[in-house]
């Protein structure tokens, strides 16, 4: 046993050596190893980087929700020219909807415009503004950092009042002062009355509420759009994920008689579902882990035998040595150890600095994405350069063990 | 006291080159002792360095009898040949044959690693080595900055370290001019006195004078061995350490 390690330790040293003595061919042979210990590990912490932030964003819209639509979030069999012709969702709609819903805890209408939004010499454009009612706040998990959610009274009456999300109120207001000042769209005066907590999400871009402002639906139709230029969503809460199912056939069953849809007709609006969210992201995740591993296995491979053909040249080149070696009573497993840990060794050192451009490049997806590089992946990548490294150092290392000592004596 | 350390009996070697046969070795029976100085002589071409490499357990006989210090290797695996080679068999060859990137002292150290010797007494006994044969002041230098005197004084000591059984050192002046090679003879002139036995191939008789019995090899077949009257014994300094 002792032995062993003594030998092993020996191996190291020799191959240190001639790693050493052949650097710049060491280090372009382990360019794919490189290329692929960089792509597994950018590509876990990517994708643990966009699972975080979808389940945030996710998780900031509220699991236990339906969006009733013109739309479809995934038009699975629908064909985007039946969508487009589907009727708007109306206010009218609406009411009928609440009226007649038992289910729900609660409902509420949408309706986004993008407009400047501006106050003194700040300014934000293009924004999503998101006209609803003050049941809205009661649809989602938002909480405050200031102030609260315009109210039934505001709502109904149109009122000039609106909620920031946190990026919206940090660009207007740096100071912070946000409560009770005036801001301006087009012209018109609008009193800051809710600032919302920050959701921190990036995956869900312009749709993430940081991003968005909130107003009386009644005041966007006034003065922004028109009720008619283009459909409504309804935001619909269910008291649990247990009832989400129940809630969902009631809104089927309740906009269909709205709608006045005789049995053989089909749905001409969609019921969304977070649920389904998850799993198309999902499905995208798997997408980028699928051609991630591609990459991987394929620069691993391609690495893998340069190595192998760089060993099986070092093993030709020392012939010599391997028969000097042999003459002073090197055994086969001593040699196949010499070989195999110096095949290894090169491998561990493409694989760590592979793992280098890796933390470079996890510093600039941090940039995007809330994410570091998993302690799981340091390891994966140091077990796959590991592995690799034997597996290529196998058979030259075995050509070089069963060497006639005599003849590889007599190469020069 | 003779006690046998070489004892071949009917060896052949026969390589297979095309639809020939060469017979390196046709049929060699052979006994060597503790403590002998045994030049083996003959033409380039004749069998010495097949000779020596059975010997020396690099390579096996394609029959015949071989009994190394009394125990038959005729039937043994490569690793136990391997182990024989490390603790027991000390070379020296014509082209040195260090590790080019290996300073004195490691190439010397070697032999020593492979039987698992722990690092500060191996390198202790590597350094005992140099200092026999001279070269206490080059430990630290690579093959390439000593001269070939030099360079075959790291083999010879790298072939004591282990304290082997024999010496085998095949046409060790081949590379050296004569003087070099005259105190290379007086080094194994030295350790034989000692009590090291040593095998010498060469095909130049008067390094073949060095020893006390030479052995005449012609086409694979011995020709003569004669104990020799006419032995130059080295005089002058002596190249060892007391
Ligand atoms: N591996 C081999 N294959 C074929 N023939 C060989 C081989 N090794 C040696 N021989 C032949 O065996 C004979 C003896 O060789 P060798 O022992 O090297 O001679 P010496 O050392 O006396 O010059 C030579 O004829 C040589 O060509
Ligand atoms: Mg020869």
């Amino acid at each position: 046993m002792k032995n062993y390690l003594f030998e092993i330790k020996e191996g190291l040293l020799i191959s240190l050596k001639a790693i050493r003595a052949n650097k710049v061919r060491s280090v372009l042979t382990t360019l794919g190893i490189i290329i692929g210990v960089w792509a597994v590990v950018t590509m876990s912490t990517a994708i643990k980087g966009i699972d975080i932030s979808f389940q945030e964003g996710v998780s900031s819209l509220g699991s236990d929700n339906l969006y009733i639509d013109k739309w479809s979030w995934f038009n699975n069999d629908i064909p985007w020219w039946e969508l487009r012709n589907r009727k708007n969702l109306t206010m009218e709609e609406f009411r009928k909807y609440k009226e007649a819903a038992k289910l729900p805890l609660a409902v509420a209408p949408t309706m986004g415009t993008r407009q400047t939004i501006k106050y003194e010499e700040n300014s934000v454009d293009f924004l999503i503004i998101l006209g609803t009612n003050a049941d809205y706040i009661k649809t989602t998990n938002l909480d405050f950092s200031d102030g609260r959610f315009f109210n039934e009274l505001e709502s109904a009456g149109s009122r000039n009042v609106i909620v920031l999300g946190s990026e919206i109120a940090k660009k207007l207001f740096p100071r912070g002062d946000a409560v009770d000042n005036y801001i301006k769209i087009k012209g018109r005066k609008l009193k800051v009355v809710g600032v919302l907590k920050e959701q921190g999400s990036w995956v869900m871009g312009d749709f993430n509420p940081d991003n968005q402002a909130f107003i009386p639906i009644g005041f966007l139709f006034k003065y922004f759009t028109r009720e008619n230029w283009g459909t409504i969503t309804i935001n619909v809460r269910a008291p649990n994920s247990q009832s989400i199912e129940a809630v969902k056939e009631e809104a089927i069953g309740i906009m269909r008689r709205v709608r006045g849809l005789k049995y053989d007709e089909i749905n001409d609006f969609s019921v969304n579902q977070q649920e389904g969210l998850l799993g198309e992201i999902d499905k995208s995740v798997g997408v980028i882990q699928v051609a991630g591993f591609f990459i991987t296995g394929l620069s691993l491979f391609v690495g893998a035998i340069g190595i192998m053909n760089i060993m099986f040249v070092s093993v030709k080149e020392r012939t010599k040595e391997i028969g000097i070696r042999k003459a002073i009573g090197a055994k086969k497993r001593t040699i196949l150890g010499q070989f195999i840990s110096e095949s290894a060794i090169i491998c561990l050192l493409g694989g760590f600095i592979g793992l280098l451009f890796a933390m470079l490049t996890a510093l600039i997806i941090n940039q995007f994405l809330p994410t570091v590089i998993q302690a799981d992946s340091v390891i994966l990548a140091i077990v796959i350069s590991l592995l690799t490294g034997v597996f290529s150092g196998l058979a030259p290392a075995y050509t070089a063990a069963k060497m006639d000592p005599v003849d590889a004596l007599r190469y020069e | 006291m003779n006690i046998n350390i070489i004892n071949i009996e009917r060896v052949a070697k026969i390589y297979q080159v095309g639809s020939e046969e060469v017979h390196a070795l046709a049929d060699v029976s052979l006994k060597i002792n503790e403590n002998e100085y045994v030049a083996i002589m003959g033409p380039s071409g004749s069998g010495k360095s097949t000779l020596m490499n059975i010997l020396g357990c690099l390579d096996t006989p394609t029959r015949g009898l071989y009994e190394f210090t009394g125990v038959s290797v005729s039937n043994m695996s490569d690793n136990e040949l391997a182990e024989i080679r490390n603790k027991k068999i000390g070379f020296v060859f014509q082209t040195f044959n260090l590790l080019p990137r290996s300073d004195a002292l490691h190439n010397v150290e070697l032999p020593l690693i492979y039987a698992g010797m722990p690092n500060a007494k191996r390198k202790e006994r590597a350094r005992l080595a140099l200092e026999k044969v001279g070269l206490a002041d080059r430990v630290d230098h690579k093959p390439n900055e000593l001269s070939g005197g030099q360079r075959q004084r790291v083999a010879i000591a790298r072939a004591l370290v282990t304290d082997p059984a024999i010496i085998l050192a095949d046409e060790p002046t081949g590379n050296l001019d004569t003087k070099t090679g005259e105190d290379i003879m007086t080094l194994f002139a030295e350790l034989n006195k000692q009590g090291n036995t040593i095998i010498l191939v060469t095909h130049e008789e008067y390094i073949a004078k060095h020893a006390e019995r030479i052995i005449r090899i012609r086409d694979g077949l011995i020709e003569s061995d004669t104990r020799i009257s006419g032995r130059i014994i080295p005089n002058g300094d002596s190249m060892l350490a007391p």
